[in-house]
This record gives C-alpha cells, sequence and structure tokens, in this order.
C-alpha cells in the first residue's frame, strides 16, 4: 500500500486522480477557509487602528505633544546691586552648570556613577543634588554641579551622548566683586533648600537661588524679577531642539544702596584688624553710609554652597566673623549714652545746663556704704554739663539717674530708638536691652535694685545697645532729635537704562526736644569732648579741619573691684573693654553720624575714637565726586 | 536598410520579448503587489531614519538582492525544489546546531560568522520547514493520519525548539506557525485542530516556565504596559502613542515627530509601522493592510491552482506565514499582541528578512509559473 502510495499520481489510475481531485477540494476549503480567517484577524488589526488613530486619537495626540513640547521656565536675570555712587556691588557672571532630569534617567545612580567618571563630583554636591532633586517634580531640570571648569565642560562634550537626559547648561551666576566688604550689608544668595520653599518670597519651577541673607533676602522681591516661559521641543534625550513660543522673562529691578563703598573700605582700613563694627549715618536723611562688621568673610563661598571645609574654618575663625556685630552685636554702651542722659537730665527739667554737681571720687546712696567711682581717682571737682561731657564725669550722671529715676529715664530714652530694632531694612535686627524694672521683672525674675539706677546712670549694668542703634540714636541728636528710620535701599531701577525711583523719603516725625537750648547743652558739651582743654578726646580732635561733636564709651568686661587696679596688659583680650565712641561732624551742620564699637579695644577715646575721626575725614575730606 | 527590415526586425524584437515573457511567466498581480510594497517600504525608511541615505541605500541594495533571489527561484520548477528538500532541511538543522555551539549575537547566539557573511540560520527554517513539512505530507492521504500529523509535528518542533532556544520568540514563532499552517492546509479535522489548539493553551504555563526573563518581562509588559512606563513599557506605550497621535490623515511624510525625537525606539526595524502609521495615519494604514491582504489572498489562490500538493502546501503556507507578519507586528505596535522580534515585512528595515520573504515568494512565483503542466 505505502509504496504503492509514493508513485506519482499521473502514473496511477483514474481513482488515484479521483482522489487527488478530493485532495484539491479539500484544500480549496481549507485555503478559502484560511483566507477568510486572515481577512477577519486583519480587519480587527485595522479595528484596532481605528481604535488607536481615531477613537482615542485626542489621548494620544495629547500625549504625543506631551512628549515633544515641554513648558520650559526661563529665569530671569536678578537685578544688580550698587552703592550710592554706582560702584557694583553684586552682579551676574556666566558660568556652566552640570544638570539632569530625573524623568528621563533610567537609572540615576548609575547615571551618576558614570559621570563621576567624567567630571569629579564632591560627595556633599551628590547630597545636595539628591536634596535638591526631593524638591523638584520629576521633568524639571535638578542641577548636580555648579561653576564648570573649562575643561570639564570640554570633557563631558566629549561624553554627552553617553548621558541622556543631562546636559551642561550655561546660567548666570551671582558675583561678589566686593568679596568680604560688604557681606554683612549686602548678604548673598545660595541655593534654594527645603526652607526656603516656605518663604513668600519663593517663586518655584526656575529658582535656583535665593538671598539669603542681607539686602539679598531683604529685597528679593525686588530684585529676582519674573520667569518668563518657552515651550520647547524636546527629544526623548531631553535635549532641547527648538524654542516653539517664549515669553521673555522680566528682569529683576537693580538696587541702588545708601552705602559708599570708598567710605565703606575706609571704614574697615581705619579698624586695622581689630574686630568690631562701625556704622556711619547721614543724620538728614537716615541713609547709612558705611555698616561694617569684622572681621568679615567673602560672600561668594556660599553662593553655590560652601564646602564642609570653607565652613568649618568659618566656624573656628577667631572672632566669629560669619556674626553680624552691626546689627545682632549687644555692647554696653558705657559713656556713650551720657549724651542722652544728660538731654534727659534737661528735658526731665531735673537739671538746667549749668547745674553743678560736686565730684569727690566716690559716690554713695543715701544709707548704702557701697561706693560709685569715677573713673579719675580724687574725682573732678565741680561739674557742670558741658564739663561732665567733656570729662565724663560718672558722678554727675550716677545722679542723674537717681533723681530722673529708671523707668523715667527710660521711656524718655526710647524716643531715640533704645530698647527696640530700628526697622533697618535688614533682617534680624536685635533690639538690646533699654533697662528698666518691669524689664528686669519679666525678664529676670526678681526686684529692681536702686544701685542697678546708679550705675544706668552711665550706660552700664543691664544697657545692652546693638551698633546701628547707637549710629541711629546719635543720627537723631545730631539732626534736633527728629528720629529717621536708618535705611540702606536708596533707589530701585528696571534695567540698566530705566530711570532711578528713589525710596520714598523716610517717614519723619517733629522734633521730640521740648526746648531747643537743652539740645544745643548736650551737643556743646559733646563738642568739648573733642576740642575742648578738658576733653577726652581732645588729642584726637584737636587737628580736625572741622568741628566734630563725639563722646567716647568703654564697656567694662571686667568688672573693677574695689581697689583692684585694670592693668590692659595683665588682662587676657577677650577679657578688656569694649571701646566705643560715637561722633559727628560738622559739629554745627551734620552730615555724618558714627557709632563705633573697636572689641577688646580698652579705652573709647583711645582706640575707638580714632577710628571714628578716620571715618569722618574719608567723608568729609573727600575730594567731592565729579 | 529598407523600412520592410525596420518592420520585420521590430516585429521580431516584439516576438522575442513576448516569447521571452511567456518563459519567464511571472504573476504580474503579485510581482507588481510586491514590488509596491517594497517602495513603500523604503519610503517609509527614508522618513523614519530621518532621511539617512545609508540605510535606505543599504535596504534598498537588499530588496534588489531579495528580488534577484525571487525571480531566481521562480525559475526552478517545484519538482526539482521538493526533491532538495530533505537536504535542505536537514542542512538548516545542522546550522541551527552549529550556531547553538558557536553563534554569536548580543543575549542571544543567532548568528553564524561564515566569514564573508553573517547570517542567522533560522531564516533558512522559514523556507526549509515548510518545504520539508509540505514534502512529507505530499505523497500520504490527506487528511493526514495521526501517525503523520506526530512526524509532521516533530518536524516542525525541532528545529522551532532551537530557535526558540537561542533565544528568538519571533522567528521561532514564524516557523513554528508555517509548519503548523501546511498541516492545517493539510486538511487536518476541525476536532483535531481545536485539540490542538486545546492543549497548546494548557501547554502555555507550561512554557512560562522555560521562558527566558526578557521574554515573560515582554509579557507582562503587554498585560500592563504603564506598570512601567520608563522601562519595559515604553516601547509599547510610544508605538501607541505614535499610531494614536497620527489620526485618520496623519501627520504627513517626514513629520513623525515620535521617531524623529527618538521617542520611538527602533523606530526603522520592529516598529517602524507606528511611523508610518503616524505619518500616513488609519486611511494609510487600511491602504497598507489591504496591499498585504492582496498579496496573502493572490497567494492562497496560486496555491489553488498548483499542480501538486507539495506545491499547494508550500505555496499557501507561504502566503498565510506572511500574514502572520503582519498580524504579529501590527499587534504589536498597537498593543494587541505581546512585543515580539517580528519585522512588518518588507517594510521593516533589515536585510536578511527581506531576502528570505522575497526568496520564498519566488518560491510561490514558480509554483504559478509551473501550475500549467498539470489538469486543473
Amino acid at each position: 500500500m505505502r509504496a504503492r502510495r509514493r508513485l506519482s499520481v499521473l502514473r496511477r489510475g483514474p481513482r488515484r486522480v479521483k482522489e487527488a481531485g478530493s485532495q484539491l477540494a479539500l484544500f480549496r476549503a481549507r485555503a478559502f477557509t484560511g483566507f477568510a480567517i486572515i481577512f477577519v484577524c486583519l480587519m480587527v488589526l485595522v479595528g484596532r487602528f481605528f481604535v488607536l488613530q481615531v477613537m482615542r486619537h485626542d489621548e494620544f495626540h495629547g500625549r504625543s505633544e506631551a512628549n515633544r513640547i515641554k513648558p520650559r521656565a526661563v529665569a530671569p536675570s536678578r537685578g544688580l546691586i550698587y552703592d550710592r555712587n554706582g560702584e557694583l556691588l553684586a552682579e551676574n557672571i556666566p558660568q556652566y552648570r552640570l544638570e539632569l532630569v530625573p524623568e528621563q534617567i533610567r537609572d540615576i545612580d548609575d547615571t551618576l556613577a558614570r559621570l563621576r567618571q567624567v567630571i569629579e563630583i564632591a560627595p556633599e554636591e551628590l547630597e545636595r543634588f539628591g536634596e535638591t532633586r526631593s524638591l523638584k517634580r520629576g521633568f524639571n531640570s535638578v542641577p548636580v554641579k555648579f561653576q564648570l571648569s573649562e575643561e570639564e565642560v570640554a570633557r563631558f562634550a566629549v561624553h554627552r551622548h553617553e548621558f541622556p537626559g543631562v546636559d551642561v547648561v550655561p546660567y548666570l551666576t551671582r558675583y561678589y566683586p566686593q568679596k568680604e566688604l560688604l557681606t554683612h550689608v549686602v548678604g548673598y544668595v545660595g541655593r534654594v533648600d527645603q526652607g526656603d520653599q516656605e518663604r513668600e518670597d519663593f517663586q518655584a519651577g526656575w529658582m535656583t537661588h535665593i538671598g539669603k541673607t542681607g539686602i539679598e533676602r531683604q529685597y528679593e522681591r525686588e530684585l529676582q524679577g519674573e520667569a518668563g516661559y518657552e515651550q520647547v521641543e524636546m527629544n526623548a534625550q531631553g535635549r532641547a531642539l527648538r524654542v516653539l513660543e517664549r515669553v521673555p522673562p522680566k528682569q529683576g529691578r537693580n538696587v541702588y544702596l545708601t552705602i559708599d563703598a570708598q567710605l565703606q573700605r575706609a571704614t574697615v582700613a581705619a579698624f586695622e584688624g581689630r574686630a568690631g563694627s562701625a556704622i556711619a549715618i547721614d543724620p538728614r536723611n537716615g541713609d547709612v553710609l558705611a555698616m561694617v562688621s569684622l572681621p568679615s568673610y567673602d560672600a561668594n563661598l556660599f553662593v553655590n554652597g560652601i564646602s564642609r571645609k570653607d565652613y568649618a574654618a568659618l566656624l573656628a575663625a577667631p572672632n566669629r566673623p560669619l556674626f553680624n556685630r552691626a546689627l545682632q552685636g549687644g555692647y554696653e554702651p558705657g559713656s556713650t549714652m551720657k549724651p542722652f542722659i544728660g538731654l534727659a537730665g534737661l528735658e526731665l527739667g531735673v537739671r538746667t545746663p549749668s547745674t553743678t554737681v560736686f565730684s569727690t571720687g566716690e559716690f554713695r546712696l543715701p544709707g548704702n556704704s557701697f561706693a560709685w567711682h569715677d573713673w579719675k581717682k580724687g574725682g573732678h571737682g565741680r561739674v557742670d554739663l558741658n564739663e561732665a561731657l567733656a570729662q565724663s564725669v560718672n558722678t554727675y550722671f550716677y545722679g542723674l539717674a537717681v533723681e530722673i529715676g529708671v523707668d523715667r529715664l527710660g521711656e524718655y530714652l526710647k524716643q531715640f530708638g533704645f530698647g527696640a530694632p530700628t526697622g533697618i531694612d535688614l533682617v534680624g535686627e536685635g533690639k538690646g536691652v533699654l533697662p528698666s524694672r518691669e524689664w528686669k521683672r519679666i525678664t529676670q525674675e526678681k526686684p529692681w535694685y536702686p544701685g542697678e539706677t546708679v550705675i544706668a546712670g552711665i550706660g552700664q549694668g543691664y544697657w545692652v545697645v546693638t551698633p546701628i542703634q547707637l549710629a541711629s540714636a546719635l543720627a537723631t541728636l545730631a539732626d534736633g532729635a527728629v528720629r529717621i528710620r536708618p535705611h540702606l535701599l536708596l533707589a530701585t531701577q528696571d534695567g540698566l537704562n530705566g530711570a532711578r525711583v528713589p525710596f520714598g523719603p523716610p517717614a519723619t516725625t517733629a522734633s521730640f526736644v521740648h526746648d531747643p537750648a537743652n539740645l544745643e547743652a548736650v551737643r556743646t558739651g559733646m563738642i568739648s569732648v573733642m576740642h575742648g582743654p578738658t576733653g577726652t578726646a581732645r588729642a584726637v580732635g584737636a587737628d580736625s579741619p572741622y568741628r566734630i561733636a563725639g563722646k567716647s564709651g568703654t564697656a567694662q568686661r571686667f568688672r573693677r573691684k574695689d581697689g583692684a587696679e585694670y592693668d590692659e596688659n595683665r588682662v587676657s583680650e577677650h577679657l578688656r573693654h569694649q571701646a566705643l565712641f560715637v561722633a559727628y561732624a560738622p559739629a554745627e551742620a551734620p552730615t555724618i553720624a558714627v557709632a563705633v564699637v573697636v572689641e577688646h579695644g580698652n579705652s573709647g577715646s583711645k582706640a575707638a575714637a580714632p577710628v571714628a575721626r578716620r571715618i569722618l575725614d574719608a567723608w568729609l575730606l573727600r575730594s567731592p565726586p565729579q | 536598410m529598407t523600412a520592410g527590415t525596420m518592420t520585420q526586425l521590430r516585429a521580431g524584437a516584439r516576438r522575442w520579448k513576448q516569447r521571452l515573457w511567456r518563459r519567464i511567466d511571472l504573476d504580474l498581480p503579485l510581482l507588481g503587489a510586491l514590488l509596491v510594497l517594497c517602495v513603500v517600504g523604503l519610503g517609509v525608511l527614508y522618513s523614519a531614519s530621518a532621511g539617512s541615505t545609508d540605510q535606505v541605500t543599504n535596504q534598498a541594495l537588499r530588496l534588489v538582492l531579495g528580488l534577484a533571489v525571487m525571480i531566481t527561484l521562480s525559475r526552478v520548477p517545484p519538482a526539482i525544489l521538493r526533491s532538495w528538500t530533505p537536504g535542505f532541511y536537514l542542512g538548516t538543522l545542522a546550522l541551527l546546531v552549529a550556531v547553538t555551539l558557536f553563534g554569536e549575537g548580543r543575549g542571544a547566539h543567532r548568528w553564524l560568522d561564515l566569514g564573508v557573511l553573517r547570517f542567522q540560520p533560522s531564516e533558512l527554517a522559514k523556507l526549509s520547514l515548510p518545504m520539508m513539512v509540505a514534502w512529507f505530507l505530499h505523497d500520504r492521504p490527506l487528511p493526514p493520519s495521526w501517525g503523520s500529523l506526530a512526524m509532521a509535528a516533530l518536524l516542525v518542533a525541532i528545529p522551532a525548539g532551537l530557535i526558540a532556544e537561542q533565544p528568538d520568540l519571533g522567528t521561532a514563532l514564524l516557523v513554528g506557525v508555517s509548519g503548523a499552517f501546511v498541516i492545517f492546509l493539510g486538511g487536518i479535522g476541525w476536532p483535531r485542530i481545536l485539540m490542538l489548539v486545546g492543549s497548546a493553551a494548557a501547554a502555555a504555563p507550561i512554557a512560562w516556565e522555560f521562558m527566558h526573563e526578557y521574554q515573560r518581562n515582554r509579557i507582562r509588559m503587554f498585560l500592563d504596559p504603564e506598570a512601567d512606563p520608563l522601562g519595559n513599557g515604553w516601547n509599547i506605550i510610544q508605538a501607541k502613542i505614535a499610531v494614536g497621535s497620527g489620526g485618520l490623515l496623519g501627520k504627513g511624510f517626514e513629520a513623525s515627530t515620535q521617531a524623529q525625537l527618538d521617542f520611538l525606539p527602533e523606530h526603522t526595524t520592529d516598529f517602524i509601522f507606528a511611523v508610518f502609521a503616524e505619518e500616513w495615519g488609519l486611511i494609510g494604514v487600511a491602504l497598507v493592510v489591504a496591499l498585504y491582504l492582496f498579496i496573502i489572498g493572490r497567494g492562497l489562490w496560486i496555491a489553488a491552482s498548483a499542480r501538486d500538493t507539495f506545491s499547494r502546501l508550500l505555496a499557501g503556507s507561504i502566503a498565510m506565514t506572511f500574514f502572520v507578519y503582519v498580524m504579529v507586528n501590527g499587534g504589536m505596535i498597537t498593543g494587541l499582541l505581546p512585543v515580539v522580534g517580528v519585522p512588518m515585512p518588507l517594510i521593516s528595515y533589515g536585510g536578511t528578512s527581506a531576502v528570505s520573504l522575497l526568496a520564498a515568494w519566488g518560491i510561490v512565483l514558480s509554483i504559478h509559473a509551473h501550475r500549467r503542466l498539470v489538469v486543473g
């Protein structure tokens, strides 16, 4: 059977042909069925295309566009900061940064590991990357490393194809050309962190940096501008191919400060490397001309994240450079308080300018054996207000404070701004301490002792002032007891060619002095300090081509026990006195008022007064700008 | 020379041409449809490769080679092909074993380097396997008995298994179904078909056990592509986006953003039809599917008018396997079927499959050319 079957169809009989015919019919039936099934299947396939292309077209069209077109915020460039003469204090310079788009990377850890073989990325940069990444949504780019060197940019360019979703992006970085000169005023911007997201002036989406301290923080809104956006066509690797639509950003406004950079430099120089603070204010309008806290540090360190090493060095540096003394430093004002207390005595009717007091060198309260001393052994003899200020006679002010009473004294001095922030346009200002019974009851939960009133009369005891408070109070005194809030903003400007919009004229109040003669008497006493034959700072005032009104102060860290002598050479520096000096000039029509604190400076008249003089000289003797 | 001689010469030339044509005896509708498909394929490739003349030239050369093979095979009588079949089949098996032992390729051993050229023996199996099954059933009574069915199944299983082991699921599938179609066309009874399909479905969990992880992932992704939109699901999602965004009329030639911007991977090879669908819309898709349907139908028609069982079974299987390419690839890019590496025939970039497909159609053309020697 089988052998026969193997023979070809043609050689067989008609039966086989018939069998072949039925096979053919069977095949044709099968082929037809097969074709029918294929037809149905292909119709199903076309139906599937119909579902996707017609019924769900809108959905996929949207997804295709979303794939391709990404809106991208265009960061505005930050406003520049100038001093009052147009000298640049903060600018933007071009840099390159490395960034990646998490959404477009399948394995970020692996990508970072490979990136590190091309570009050095420090562990702290990786850490910061992780932090920033957690704050952003996946399609936003996250910076990995800032300030790439030219070599790094070139190296990445070679390997770029290996890193889809990673790119080197040009950007503008904040740069402070004055380095450490104005760090405590201008402050700095830094990378946005978790806490910044809560800030009202934070703009989501494009901000990489935000003002952290100083003017940069205070005027963040002015400086930041408004982001524009663009619709960008991107490929799957996240590379922008072309811009389809663009709404330009609104650049940040430029800010002009009242600061005079030249005076600031002179002020820093006057300290000759010592720690301390000095503030110069134009008493006529409250413009802060110079504001120094020393030591300082280079603001540029913080812009793109300070390295741990640099930060540790700043923390460990002597005299705490990070500490803003001008704004937050609390000092015992000492005798610099005497002009204010003297004025209080006159204004409150306790004394007249010619009332005299006899200084024996010791002051005692009735029924109290404890003695408070004059700085001069044996006393100064009989002195009126002028001499009391010129020679800084403690006994005069001990008695005066007792006669006024601490609460009344405090109430009066409040008008100069003591015990409260001045309201200068910088965040983080301290408020100092204006001693009073109530203040002590609340903060110390102890009653007020009469002896504490005595030393309050010479600016000691519980008194705490900040340099800005002292300078502001002095400016108030110099300007006829008209209080003007000190401020740093001079004007803002829209673009380099825009008109400068001056900071609104500061709110002024009427003079709070009842009798201008009282003020005049105090001012005369302060002139005697500098120019009188007995003035404590006559050595500093002697050769001045203009007349100065001043007052020294020495805050005693080292408390003088009875009989113990103070020998500055035997006291370690941090226990030495703080030297303070306040001065304004020209005495007749003041245009500058300065408060100076030299830390560990021993004597106000010896250490701080020359600093003040050099600041005044720098301002008043300068050849007028063209 | 006189005008008369010129006329004579012209008439002679015309006669000679007619004779030549009769000798070649190509099925013009089928040949024309295939050529149109090749041209369409080159056009899509030009667009999908963003105007890469390298790729287009390359593919054109392979198509020319494929057409040459096709024309050549169309001259070989089926009887001769049939006599070559057992040797061809055994040779293919030997090469498949060789590739398992010495093959190369990324992740899978598919390629055999013969010094001058590298090729995939599995492509040979696409031809030799249906030929072998057809050869086997050729002089057996049809519908086949259980015994011949078992033997035919074994002939299919050995090469398909070797290919699946490489691993190359797509080709194993194509080779397997090409054999299965021969059996189907051989007239196996419907109850048996249902029984076999049923047991295949029952064996699916067992097959799952033997699958490679990447193959399992493909099936998982097919079931839920959005579960891992950046990883394994990416291709399916992007292909669907390409297709869906094309709409009714398409975005136009060279306007596939999904391909131009690299969102769609493999957009010149396995996923090229998604680019076509994006650029030409449902209208274009329907026209190309109609072209495929015509080619398949023409192939089956040729099979039905073939002279012997071997020719019938082989031509029918070739035509129906062509459908499987279209269905699997089209189903893949629309998310209807899992991702299996099956090209869209004659459109996807890739030389070996283009040549083997055209070779197969060459056999169909030969079967057509040699139909007349038998009684219809």
